[in-house]
């Protein structure tokens, strides 16, 4: 049986010999200086534990939110400077709108950063889109914190 | 009573060879020839029936000496020949070849994630290493018992699942969080501490739980069953995983 072979070697000398090969890809998981201790705390865990337990919550919160804002009582049509003004009136919607932007900004922050953890592959790749990360989700909690306990329906 | 006609035919089929022809398209890598990995074409013919071990045996013995890949007991038993076939781990003496649709080249690779050393040949180093960090041996506190350590047949069957793990790295390469850096431990070593952790006998389940707690522990663990699928003992790996992330959870809060 003969053997349909591609050309195992062409022509030209080769860069690499017995004495010479070529490199190999480094090893993961060698243990250099550069390899992360063992930290020893429960952060990891109580995030996987809050993504489970945030997501039930959100998911009633969310439905909710859309339902109320998209569909009931005429739609996204309804829905204006009053509309939020009248809202923002209770205490119970104020509530049910802070514990919705903190759940849903912790919850995506940390999804986004295990996608960075399992996607980036250099250090300090990691370390920039994580920085990113953070600084956007520490803005956007805090001014929404900000906004639903200092707004004004009088506001011009 | 047989008629000439089938006679003749049954003779005919006698004759004609029940081999077939095979391409093998081989992801070939030599750091003393070239830096890249090619792929490259081998025919020949093989009883469907046979393995495609036997079908690197033919090219290794008959076509080209210099392929090179691990193979020991050669039944599936001691996990040197996990590769990649048609872009599925599976073990080499385990995967017929009429099992894989042999009217097309059938695709041979090394398992991901590790470093290449030569053709199919990986570099299992820190596959192992994971291995040994979550401490895959008895440990017990107090004086040796005189005689054996009895279990009940219930707490063997706790881990029953976990102790046919042969090694092949087969889970830990198709899993794309141990693609990435390597860092993560990685399915095997998972299921080997979990082997001990639910073992009644074994006193070192806190500590084996700590080092899976940390950050590149179970908590990395996607959950896409691509372990459970690799595995060619059949273990439910993302079940084991997802038991120790449970004890995690569970049993310290």
């Amino acid at each position: 049986m003969s053997a349909d072979t591609t050309p195992a070697v062409n022509d030209t000398v080769s860069l690499y010999d017995v004495d010479h090969p070529a490199p190999v890809i480094e090893a993961p998981r060698k243990r250099t200086k550069k390899t992360p201790k063992s930290t020893r705390t429960n952060f990891e865990m109580y995030g996987w534990l809050f993504m489970r337990l945030s997501g039930i919550v959100l998911v009633v919160l969310v439905l909710g939110h859309l339902l109320i804002q998209l569909v009931l009582d005429g739609g996204v049509s309804k829905v204006g400077f009053a509309f939020v003004a009248g809202r923002w009136a209770s205490p119970f919607w104020q509530a049910w709108d802070l514990i919705m932007l903190w759940l849903a900004m912790l919850h995506g922050a940390n999804g986004l950063r295990t996608v960075i953890n399992d996607y980036a592959e250099r250090a300090t790749t990691r370390f920039w889109l994580k920085n990113l990360l953070y600084a956007a989700t520490v803005f956007t909690v805090l001014l929404g914190t900000l906004v639903i306990f200092t707004f004004d329906p009088n506001i011009r | 009573m047989a008629t000439p006609t089938t006679l003749d035919k049954l003779e005919a089929d006698s004759t004609t060879s029940h081999l077939i022809t095979v391409t093998f398209r081989v992801r070939r890598f030599n750091p003393e020839v070239a830096a890249e990995a090619s792929w490259q074409d081998f025919q020949l013919e093989i009883d469907p029936k046979e393995r495609v071990l036997d079908g690197l045996h033919k090219i290794k013995w008959d076509q080209d000496g210099s392929l090179t890949f691990r193979r020991s007991c050669a039944h599936g038993i001691c996990g040197s020949d996990a590769m990649r076939i048609n872009g599925k781990n599976r073990l080499a003496c385990k995967t017929l070849i009429k099992d894989l649709n042999p009217s097309k080249p059938i695709t041979v690779e090394p398992i991901k994630g590790l470093t290449v050393l030569k053709d199919l040949v990986v570099d299992m180093d820190p596959f192992f290493q994971a291995y040994r960090d979550v401490m895959p041996f008895l440990i017990t506190k107090g004086n040796e018992p005189t005689r054996e350590r009895l279990q009940t047949a219930e707490d063997r069957e706790r881990f029953d699942d976990t102790t046919k793990c042969i090694l092949c790295a087969a889970c830990t390469s198709s899993c794309p969080v141990f693609w990435n850096d390597g860092q993560y431990f990685g399915p095997a070593a998972i299921v080997n501490a979990h082997r001990f952790i639910f073992d009644s006998r074994d006193e070192a389940g806190e500590q084996r739980l700590e080092i899976l707690n940390d950050k590149d522990g179970v908590w990395r663990c996607r959950t896409t069953f691509n372990c459970t699928d690799a595995c060619p003992r059949g273990i439910e790996v993302t079940k084991a995983i997802q038991e120790v992330k449970r004890a995690l959870i569970t049993r310290r809060y």
